[in-house]
């Protein structure tokens, strides 16, 4: 089963990141990555650039609106995401509970739909 | 031969001046850096020209001269870059860009990159006004009735989403254009009135300043001819310009447009700004903002042939601009022709109905309202409100016009 992590960091989260790798929050990143790695489980996912470089684009009657910032605004913003192959949900609640991130800000984890992925690149396996 | 050079560079530099000082700061956004590598240009021409002969290119000459003492000029003080984000986006449209045929205006171009969609609205005027025109936020802030403080954390934060985010600073696709133009026209406007706002004859350079916006206005008109809001905004900044003289008389001093010498009108200037608004009309309704603008302006422009003003007129064109552009000053200007048609009493409850948040720092909302309180012989009020203006205003002229007013209240 796979599930994705998305990851929103607290303000102070997203300042900590401008340590250049150093500081205590990177560091945390990095152990909690490695091991992902280490347990097999990890497929993919990366660090979003702080909300104040966000865009968002909606298009409506054939017309592009974009708009500056992000889809929702709130406190704790969409820093990142990770992709996992997990056996269940209990063992994704346990890795989200390990992330940094979660200490302050929060971490919320989605199943991949698995049947929409297949209809969607593979059309004629599914037909 | 001699004269000949001498004439040329004369011709060159009257025709083509304003062309290759925008191209050159289109990289800097210093205009005055510009001009002086300009400057020292047409120097190397007067003693070249007569001796080497009048280059093919004039033109071209002068402004790979002048780019040569301008790349001196940035070297000297590359230590002390303050937008490092914008200049690099600026040095990375260097190759596109470098055909000294034809000479583009640079700076309008930049006008409508900073207008980039990905940006917040609000921010496209003030972004152009600094990174093209090269203002400090500190004097933009009034224009966008914002805290320096307040302007100056959000240009950052402009500047840093262009860079992070990677915005594209080239010029956009021809179809963009009139999309991003109400910003373009909302910073030329407001470039003009910050001119305007500081002519006081010691300020050369806020004088420059409405003589550029100008100036921008009537290059756009060339680039976007079809567009009616451009017409609509030259022939306001037109009837602006105008009264120049009459709103700062020779001898200094500050003299409101009611109260100004229609003799003292440029005859010419208002021509071309009934021509412009004209022509706005023949390809745009319903009417938009700056042709509103413009029109209201038309109607105390009549007062030169009239000898009144048509307060009820302008009062019906305010009530229709604030249904399309709800400004601070379109308020103001509606509660002024409201008192003048309909008595001051009117004119003061429209006032009303802004304050405080509206006018609370804003000069004119407190100078239009002390000048409404002592028509209604409300004097303690008026005094009171006439120092509010006089704390909010700078400018020597205007305090003059505004304690003696207060005085004989």
């Amino acid at each position: 089963m796979q599930y994705s992590f998305l990851i929103f960091e607290s303000p102070a989260d997203f300042e900590a990141r401008r340590t250049d790798g150093e500081g205590p929050y990177v560091a945390a990143w990095r152990r909690y990555h490695q091991a992902l790695v280490e347990s097999g489980a990890y497929l993919g996912g990366a660090p979003l650039k702080p909300v104040a470089t966000a865009t968002t684009v909606r298009a409506r009657d054939g017309k592009r609106l974009v708009q500056d910032g992000p889809f929702a605004e709130s406190k704790e913003q969409l820093g990142g995401f990770i992709l996992l192959e997990l056996p269940s949900l209990d063992a994704a609640l346990s890795w989200a509970a390990r992330c940094p991130a979660a200490a302050t800000g929060a971490v919320e984890v989605r199943p991949i739909d698995a049947g929409m992925h297949e209809t969607i690149c593979n059309p004629s396996a599914s037909a | 031969m001699t004269q000949d050079a001498r004439e040329t560079i004369e011709l060159v530099a009257r025709s083509a001046y304003g062309k290759l000082v925008a191209y050159l700061s289109a990289r800097t956004r210093d205009v005055a850096a510009a001009e002086d590598a300009l400057g020292e240009a047409l120097l190397e021409a007067l003693a070249a020209w007569p001796r080497d002969g009048v280059p093919e290119q004039p033109e071209g000459w002068l402004l790979t001269a002048a780019r040569h003492r301008l790349l001196d000029q940035q070297r000297r003080r590359r230590s002390r870059e303050r937008h490092e984000a914008v200049l690099a986006s600026l040095a990375e449209g260097e190759s596109a860009s470098a055909d000294p045929e034809g000479l583009p205006d640079e700076r309008l171009g930049l006008f409508f990159v900073c207008a980039h969609p990905a940006l917040d609205p609000s921010l496209h005027a003030p972004l152009m006004l600094q990174v093209v025109l090269g203002l400090e936020a500190a004097c933009i802030a009034p224009a966008f009735l914002v805290s320096p403080a307040a302007m100056s954390q959000r240009l950052v934060r402009a500047k840093t989403k262009i860079r992070e985010a990677a915005i594209p600073f080239e010029l956009p696709e021809e179809r963009e254009l009139p999309g991003r133009l109400d910003s373009v026209l909302e910073a030329l406007y407001a470039a003009y009135g910050l001119g305007w706002d500081a002519i006081q004859g010691a300020d050369d350079a806020a004088r420059d300043l409405a003589e550029e916006a100008l100036w921008l206005a009537r290059v756009l008109l060339q680039r976007m001819p079809e567009e009616p809001e451009v017409r609509g905004l030259l022939a306001l900044l037109l009837f602006c310009e105008s009264r120049r003289a009459a709103r700062r008389p020779a001898g200094g001093g500050y003299v409101p447009l009611s109260e100004q010498d229609p003799g003292l009108w440029s005859e010419a200037l208002i021509r071309e700004a009934e021509a412009q608004l004209s022509a706005a009309a023949e390809r745009g309704r319903p009417r938009a903002r700056f042709q509103l603008e413009a029109a209201i302006q038309s109607v105390h422009a009549d007062r030169r042939r009239t000898g009144r003003t048509e307060w009820g007129a302008i009062a019906l064109f305010y009530a229709e601009l604030l249904h399309l552009a709800p400004t601070l000053g379109a308020r103001i200007g509606h509660a002024v022709a409201v008192a003048e048609a309909r008595g001051a009493a009117e004119g003061l409850a429209l006032l009303d109905g802004l304050a405080p948040a509206g006018g609370s720092a804003h000069q004119p909302y407190w100078a239009v309202r002390a000048h409404l309180l002592k028509r209604l012989e409300r004097r303690a009020e008026a005094a009171e409100a006439y120092d509010l203006a006089l704390e909010l205003t700078r400018d020597e002229a205007v305090r003059r016009f505004l304690r003696e007013r207060r005085g004989s209240s």
